[in-house]
């Protein structure tokens, strides 16, 4: 009987934790004017694909669809290789105030990002980068919170290794390359994970820095088009679903790698 | 004295890049944001930084003197409070359910709590703003079942805060529930084993084994949670703007309208450092009533 209750509440929390997914993805295939009824549907009376149709051919959303993939994927890639380098020099290497720089380095992850916002904008803007994808990628060069990752997860990695490896002639960089790197495989993945992930759903950052439609990504082109169809759900919807389907996508393929890296540590969106 | 050398070299090669980056795009900005703040830096500064003034502390005594300033950071006050204890209690209570040994099928359950989680914000927010629709909502159509009359969430001053609320505890709560479940894991089970074996029910259990043990997680959790609520900005951007009457208005959202909207910097970098030093109180709070809690 309890057994039967608590698998009864589970699964009702489940139903209306998904249920907006489930109106968002039946709207989106609604022609206008048939997601605003009463009572809602969830699933559409005849569907059609003429919202997506608007949405990548008058609404142009493939260049904001790949604005944000190749960011993602550039922001990724280049913080992938500064913080593992340097997670790695904090977790191996011996130099006099190594502790201290790294604790003023994790103190100071408790200011705010806005604190910084203002002045990055007049820097980027002085260098010419506003409405360039350089303003994305540049802020997201190196992150303390990665660094700090792969730090904790390579001072695990036995020295006697790198030692050897060094006896044998290997240079610095061929240890980081051939050892470090695919020990720390795991932590990588998650790592990049998080950073292509939170990249992709970022908002008031690109929403600052990116002022031209050609040039928005899909959270900021979604945003501009509630301005002016606040009266269409179904295109909205449309919308919203090409904005989350890679994310989910994603995150589904790599699931167990994203649960681990917020059990080691957790994580600030 | 080669070596030592070498070493030199290797260590400006590996943290060169990160350091450089960190200090050029985040620790200049930090300071920078300071001195900004006790300037007159407006859209004719943007042009030509030279016209920018100290102003000492101007930007901050008119902060206090700001009506909308007030009413955003009550905004964002009632936001925390209420959103994050609720978003505590909601991801522990899950993590409890999931935890129990009855249940099967654990995987699914947590990949469907978690799904809120990882989805765009932006996109889910545009959602929720049509669940909160009037009339043709799903949730005014969830409520007629048990008989409450149509609400127009967004547009009510009094619940358009409450319903940002309900949404930010959906969408964030399978994030703290995985944390609780990993810090459950830790626990060790001969600690209920012998509890059980004298007799303790399941909610005497709860109260001197779990949430004992769970504290240094539930502080953890309390803290980042509030950090992430205190920079509310994107829900009431895309669902109610500020509205209605200023009733959803948050700090963040106020910094960047003054910032970015008018080009009033050094006011809007006044706010910045009004925020970080709010979530600054708040953290050294948390974790002394967390200390004195255990130490009572």
């Amino acid at each position: 009987m309890k057994k039967v209750l608590l698998y009864l509440f589970l699964s009702l929390s489940g139903i209306l934790t998904i249920a907006p997914f489930v109106w968002m993805i039946s709207a989106s295939f609604m022609a206008d004017g048939h997601a605003s009824v009463y009572p809602p549907r969830f699933f559409p009376d005849e569907s059609t694909l003429i919202q997506y149709q608007i949405l990548f051919t008058r609404l142009n959303a493939l260049s904001n669809f790949f604005n944000s993939l190749i960011l993602s994927v550039l922001v990724t890639a280049v913080s992938l290789l500064f913080n593992s380098m340097a997670g790695y020099a904090f977790a191996k290497f011996r130099f006099s105030g190594k502790d201290k720089l790294f604790t003023i380095l994790l103190s100071s992850m408790i200011i705010p990002a806005q604190v910084t916002m203002l002045p990055l904008f007049l820097m980027l803007k002085y260098m010419g980068f506003i409405n360039t994808y350089m303003a994305i990628v540049i802020p997201g060069l190196a992150n303390i919170f990665g660094i700090f990752m792969i730090r904790q997860y390579a001072i695990s990695i036995p020295d006697s290794l790198l030692e050897s490896a060094r006896i044998d002639g290997a240079t610095d960089f061929q240890i980081y390359w051939k050892i470090i790197l695919p020990l720390c495989k795991p932590i990588l993945v998650t790592l990049a994970l998080f950073t292509f992930l939170g990249t992709w759903n970022d908002f008031l950052w690109p929403l600052i820095v990116l002022t031209d439609n050609s040039m928005y990504t899909l959270p900021v082109a979604l945003a501009n088009l509630m301005g002016e169809h606040t009266k269409d759900p179904e295109l909205m919807m449309a919308g919203s679903v090409v904005t989350i389907i890679p994310v989910v996508i994603v995150f589904l393929s790599l699931q167990k790698y994203y649960l681990k890296g917020i059990m080691m540590g957790g994580v600030k969106e | 004295m080669n070596s030592r050398n070498n070493n030199v070299k290797a260590l400006v090669f590996f943290l060169g890049p990160a350091m450089l980056a960190i200090f050029v795009f985040f620790c200049i900005p930090v300071l920078s944001a300071f001195v900004i703040s006790f300037t007159d830096f407006d859209i004719y500064s943007l042009g030509n930084f030279s016209n920018a003034r100290f102003i000492g502390l101007r930007n901050y005594t008119q902060l206090f003197e700001d009506p909308l300033f007030w009413i955003a950071l009550r905004n964002t006050f009632f936001f925390v409070i209420l959103a994050g204890p609720l978003s505590v209690a909601v991801s522990l209570f899950s993590a409890l359910l999931l935890n129990a040994k009855l249940v099967k099928f654990k995987g699914i359950f947590r990949l469907t709590y978690f799904m809120p989680v990882v989805t765009t914000l932006i996109a889910v927010a545009i959602v929720w703003r049509f669940i909160y629709h009037p009339r043709f909502g799903l949730l005014n159509y969830l409520l007629s079942f048990i008989h409450i009359n149509p609400v127009d969430w967004l547009g009510n001053p009094f619940w358009a805060m409450p319903a940002i609320v309900l949404m930010s505890v959906w969408k964030n709560f399978g994030y703290n529930m995985i944390i609780f479940i990993a810090g459950l894991n830790n626990i060790p089970s001969d600690l209920y084993e012998a509890a059980t074996i004298e007799g303790a029910s399941w909610w005497q259990q709860f109260r001197s084994i779990t949430l004992p043990m769970l504290a240094p997680t539930t502080l953890f959790i309390s803290l980042i949670t509030m950090i992430g609520y205190f920079q509310l900005f994107a829900e009431p951007y895309i669902m109610t703007q500020g509205g209605p009457l200023n009733k959803t208005l948050s700090i963040v959202q106020y910094l960047y309208q003054e910032g970015f909207r008018w080009w009033n910097m050094g006011y809007s970098a006044a706010i910045a450092f009004v925020l970080f030093f709010i979530i600054f109180l708040g953290s050294v709070i948390q974790t002394l009533v967390q200390k004195k809690l255990k130490h009572a």
